[in-house]
């Protein structure tokens, strides 16, 4: 290698290296400050705790040719309306749930997490519940007891018994409920939500 | 014929450290063999260890194992490397083997509770005290913050060597990266109930560290790696590993925004993640050039043939694994069908095997040269090398066939579960009971078993291989083509820039 020539030298590419490094990460930076802003619980892209206070369906945006979530009326979970500290403390105990009983590693949340199992993003929406009014007491019976309720789809995989307290399931499911209110730019692909009362 | 025993005699102190960092990783690249054997039984036979040891444990522990065994081998890398590069002896033996102590009783005790304990309740002390529940860094609050302790340990060590000997491009980039590694786990540290939050500064660690700093941190044992197989020039081998840092960094940290597309996160990451992560696999390229170039200029010849042979395959599975696969599917508009399937697990097995394993195996073979006495292992080793040769085989022919199996069992689901069935509970399922997957599941088991058979020979080779090499040192080999350094220090520094 000739060291007359500039764009061979060590020295050249030790500070573009330096120079790219620094610049990329300053980019990072800063899109991580509007990032963290629009993903913050309350903005418009992941709502606030109090939606499980409300129905919560999908319409296809014809702009961004994808299905959005749409917060609809007063649905509270389980018949009870919650405020906003309510709401916030049932969802946190949804969350220590759902990592110290390690779901994600049979589950994906947001798609992330093992192959084992479905993807939890929209369970709440899965057609599979059938229909709106029995879906919560069957998701409470389910995760209290998951062997008796086995749901198997013709596949022999069971989820284990993971000793959930009848507080920490209500919790996982108003987790999964206040989850599926996140606008995730339309993943899964296709999805096709459960059957909702507009469309009855 | 003389018999060449392990003598640490032969090592430098920061090599004494190196290789207990080695040994522990071998022992955990083994556990990760087995529970990844566990949980692949359980994905085919689901009443296999039900409710004993259920998938997510051996899951958990198949990739956490993985993720530890490799930092091990990093870690030891760089202890081997130090005094050598630095030309000065380690600044603190004493706390270096605090550190390795520390770490090592710390992952036994985070195993033992994984496989006894499980999981707990639904609250904060589970997680400090059992299990975080957050894919790859699970490891409870109270581990992590061991783990920050050992790895300033670690960079106090390194850097102070390096401060009081001498300073090379290579233990430039080195230190900086060590810093840059550490900070970005820091990320990984915190709880939030927002799973948007959560999952954005979780893929800090993830992301940063497989895509970012760990491949520079190969970069740098590769560098020096091919100077000490092949006395690769020293000034050659900088330059290119500057070049690699700048093709890196310049597309990898932005390419974290390929994580982004799905997570709640806006839209503009479908193009910045899209654009950046398309471009990751050009480093790997340059990475693959350079190492073949410089070997082919040398005409292969080596003192230690198994290490060169891995540094090759690390050169091809980094760019293959790590490059092609993750190309296939970083487009937003195919990772929409593809995340989340069989994709990401195929990918996952060939990129962490090309990029991270291979090169760790080469770093063991080299340490077991020169813990025997610096035996010679070119073309001249005793059983003409079949153990290291067939263990090289089925390891490659073992990952590349999962990594085949999980591929097709991919394209199945991508397009019965996402395509065709609307993302639902039930396409899924209808994706895992349809016969082609299965048929791929199964093969991906077989060629689980061929990887675990190629690690035994493996571990095999490395306790025996070298044992009963002729009576010559690597600088003394039958290979007169190449002239070797007298002493133990590289002797092209006069060479050296940066």
């Amino acid at each position: 290698m000739n060291n007359n020539i500039w764009w061979s030298s060590e020295e050249f590419w030790k500070k573009t290296a330096i120079f790219i490094t620094g610049f990329m990460f300053l980019i990072l930076i800063l899109l991580t400050f509007d990032t963290v802003d629009q993903i913050t619980a309350g903005s418009n892209r992941v709502p606030d705790y109090t939606v499980i206070n409300n129905k919560i369906f999908y319409r296809h945006d014809e702009k961004r040719n994808l299905l959005v979530p749409v917060i609809g009326e007063e649905a509270p979970l389980f018949g009870e309306l919650l405020n906003e500290e309510q709401s916030h403390e049932l969802i946190n105990i949804g969350k220590l749930t759902i990592q110290a009983k390690n779901c994600m590693n049979c589950h994906t949340l947001l798609g992330n997490g093992a192959y084992y199992a479905p993807d939890l993003t929209k369970a709440w929406l899965d057609p599979s519940w059938g229909n709106e009014s029995i879906r919560e007491i069957l998701m409470l019976n389910f995760l209290l007891d998951p062997e008796s309720n086995a749901r198997t789809f013709g596949s022999n995989r069971k989820m284990p018994n993971m000793d959930l307290t009848e507080q920490e399931a209500k919790a996982v499911i108003a987790y999964l409920k206040w989850m599926s209110s996140i606008d995730t730019n339309g993943f899964p692909a296709n999805f096709k939500p459960i059957k909702q009362d507009e469309e009855k | 014929m003389i018999e060449h025993i392990l003598d640490t005699k032969n090592l430098n102190s920061g090599q004494k450290i190196a290789v207990k960092y080695f040994s522990v990783a071998i022992i955990l690249f083994a556990a990760q063999i087995i529970f990844g054997m566990l949980a692949g039984i359980q994905f085919n036979s689901p009443g296999f260890l039900y409710e004993v040891i259920d998938f997510n444990v051996n899951r958990m522990v198949h990739i956490n194992a993985m993720i530890i065994w490799l930092l091990y081998g990093f870690m030891g890398s760089i202890y081997w490397l130090v005094e050598e590069e630095a030309q000065t002896t380690l600044v603190g033996n004493k706390i270096a083997n605090l550190g390795f102590w520390v770490l090592t009783i710390a992952v036994v005790i985070v195993v033992l509770v994984f496989l006894i304990v499980q999981s707990g309740g639904g609250n904060q002390t589970s997680l400090w005290l059992i299990n975080e529940g957050r894919e790859y860094i699970e490891a409870p609050r109270w581990a992590d913050i061991g783990i920050v302790a050992v790895m300033l340990i670690f960079f106090y060590n390194i850097t102070a060597t390096f401060m009081k000997g001498k300073w090379s491009g290579i233990s430039g980039v080195i230190v900086l990266d060590l810093a840059a590694l550490a900070g970005v786990y820091l990320a990984g540290m915190f709880y939030s109930e927002n799973i948007s939050m959560d999952q954005f500064w979780w893929w800090w660690v993830v992301h940063l560290w497989v895509e970012a700093t760990w491949e520079v941190l190969i970069g740098c044992i590769m560098a020096w790696g091919l100077i000490k197989t092949i006395k690769a020039d020293r000034r050659i081998v900088t330059t290119w590993l500057y070049i690699e840092v700048a093709l890196m960094f310049g597309s990898g940290i932005l390419g974290l925004g390929h994580h982004y597309f799905w997570i709640g996160t806006p839209e503009y990451w479908l193009t910045i993640g899209g654009f950046f992560s398309a471009l990751e696999p050009i480093p790997l390229v340059a990475m693959l050039v350079h190492a073949i170039y410089d070997s082919g200029v040398k005409q292969f010849k080596s003192t230690n043939n198994p290490a060169l042979a891995w540094l090759i395959v690390h050169a091809f599975g980094n760019f293959f694994g790590a490059g092609v696969f993750g190309f296939m599917q970083t487009l937003p508009q195919i990772n929409l069908y593809t995340h989340g399937t069989q994709w990401s697990a195929s990918h996952g097995h060939l990129a962490f095997f090309g990029a991270y394993v291979t090169i760790n195996i080469a770093m063991f073979y080299m340490a077991i040269q020169k813990w025997r006495g610096n035996v010679a292992m070119g073309s001249n080793l005793t059983d003409n090398g079949w153990k290291w040769k067939t263990s090289l085989g089925l390891l490659n022919l073992g990952v590349v066939g999962m990594t085949i199996a999980m591929l097709v069992a991919g394209y199945q689901q991508a397009f019965i579960e996402r395509a065709t069935e609307g993302s639902t509970w039930s396409g899924f399922f209808k994706a895992q009971t349809d016969p082609t997957f299965l048929l791929s599941m199964d093969w991906r088991m077989i060629f689980g078993w061929i990887t675990a058979l190629g690690l035994v020979i493996l571990i095999w080779d490395l306790v025996t291989i070298g044992r009963y090499s002729p009576n010559e040192a690597a600088g003394a080999s039958t290979d007169k083509k190449l002239e070797r350094p007298k002493n133990v220090y590289p002797t092209d520094r006069s060479s050296m820039g940066g």
